[in-house]
């Protein structure tokens, strides 16, 4: 029981790196490659707020006025994944637009059948 | 067989991360920074919300580098999925009536909800990101279902996109015109948890959220068009 | 602590799903329920202002945008001849 409580954040998030990995590998429809890339950013955003976490600890926000600084979670890895979080969005957009402009020429998803790099 | 090599080397990836999380400790933080900006947070900002006094006055450089960041990503899936010839109009699906008067009635709704939380960004859980977020999906919401409207004014939402990151740029550097440095907080900073006060953080984080929110419509617009 | 632990398992079963199905469209939706389920974990570590976030980004937008992926290619994965 105490390892779960020590380590269950940890087992989440290496968890979802680890099955977006696998995902990524196996696979050869280059949407499923993706949707693997997607879960893997989620589970990486995980890892890092887990990290600034402190036992008994209040969000960082001074809504009231006596409120002790020293009972608060660390703000700065919530400011690093909210600018994460919007990039993983934008980086998956292109990555589609770049597989629809694929299809659009190859006619097929397999990474196995579209070889124009190939000589 | 390719299977089982990457099955055995995601397991030898999970062993080697299992021994090198002995070290780390779960809900002790050891971090110094976060004492300093806990503490002064709110006389050298203004702002109660610590998280945007963080993402928006001490580090508000990386802020506009992810601000960049969407911008060029925007502009490449717009440059990508460019075709010359116009294909013919697809004939518009009609929606019920039922849906076409829900949208219509929801649609002020959730635009007054996000200007709603990116306008209090400094003294509530919120901000720009999410508050753009929200706007961009009201504006889907009428791409699925008012048929009549026939889809956004494209120019439109180009010309709010370039004007708010200009906003953002030019208030950074009036910043380094009153002296000192880049994003410096040169409004005064009035009383804490009121509407009025930390400085240029609500301007910016309007500019924000204007700006991610034209531009996430932008790029579903684009991609639902050509193609 | 219980309702912790159920969440995260269920989060790693829907993971493991949405690699497992051939119809793409289940695959996109099992995604989507792993970012909302992430984004309560984020309200248990006591971030609002990322859970929000992840609530509205994650599973709404990338959603939407890989459905309009999706209609624009194809909805099912071939199947696999050969390793």
């Amino acid at each position: 029981m105490e390892f779960i409580q020590n380590y269950l954040y940890y087992i989440a998030s290496f968890g979802l790196i680890l099955i977006g990995l696998y995902i990524i590998l196996i696979k050869r429809n280059l949407i499923k490659m993706i949707i693997g890339l997607s879960i893997m950013d989620t589970g990486v955003n995980i890892l890092l707020i887990s990290m600034g976490y402190l036992s008994g600890g209040t969000a960082p926000i001074f809504s009231r006025e006596n409120l002790l600084p020293s009972r608060m979670v660390d703000p700065v890895p919530q400011a690093l994944v909210l600018t994460a979080i919007v990039i993983g969005v934008a980086i998956i957009a292109l990555a589609l637009s770049l597989a629809i402009v694929l299809y659009r020429h190859y006619g097929t998803l397999n990474i196995r059948k579209i070889r124009g790099l190939r000589w | 067989m390719r299977k089982a090599v990457s099955f055995i080397l995601v397991v030898i990836i999970a062993i080697g991360i299992g021994f090198s999380l002995q070290e780390v400790p779960f809900g002790k933080t050891k971090s110094e920074v976060r004492k300093y900006y806990l503490e002064k947070g709110i006389e050298q900002t203004g702002a109660t919300n610590i998280v945007t006094s963080v993402v928006v006055s001490y580090r508000g450089f990386d802020t506009l580098g992810e601000v960049t960041v969407l911008f060029i990503a925007a502009i490449g899936l717009s440059a990508v999925l460019y075709r010359k010839e116009e294909r013919l109009k697809k004939e518009v699906r009609k929606s019920s009536l039922i849906l076409y008067t829900g949208c219509r009635f929801l649609f002020p709704l959730i635009i007054l909800f996000g200007a709603y939380i990116f306008i209090h960004g400094h003294l509530t859980p919120g901000g720009g990101f999410q508050g753009g977020a929200v706007i961009a999906s009201a504006f889907l919401l009428t791409m699925l279902g008012c048929w009549r409207w026939g889809g956004i004014n494209r120019n439109r939402f180009k010309i709010t996109e370039s004007l708010s990151g200009l906003i953002f740029v030019v208030v950074g550097l009036l910043g380094l015109l009153y002296g000192g440095y880049f994003l410096l907080n040169y409004l005064p900073k009035g009383m804490p948890n009121e509407l009025f006060s930390a400085g240029i953080i609500p301007i910016i984080y309007i500019a924000i959220g204007f700006k991610v929110g034209s531009e996430i419509t932008g790029i579903i617009d684009n991609m639902t068009r050509s193609g | 602590m219980i309702l912790e632990v159920i969440l995260v398992f269920v989060m790693l079963v829907a993971a493991i799903a949405a690699g497992i199905f051939k119809d793409l469209l289940n695959a996109i939706i099992a995604t989507g329920f792993v970012s909302f389920l992430a984004a309560i974990l984020f309200y248990f570590l006591q971030a609002p202002d990322v859970a929000m976030a992840e609530a509205s980004i994650g599973a709404a937008l990338t959603v939407a945008i890989f459905i309009i992926a999706i209609k624009k290619t194809k909805r099912f994965e071939e199947d696999e001849e050969g390793s």
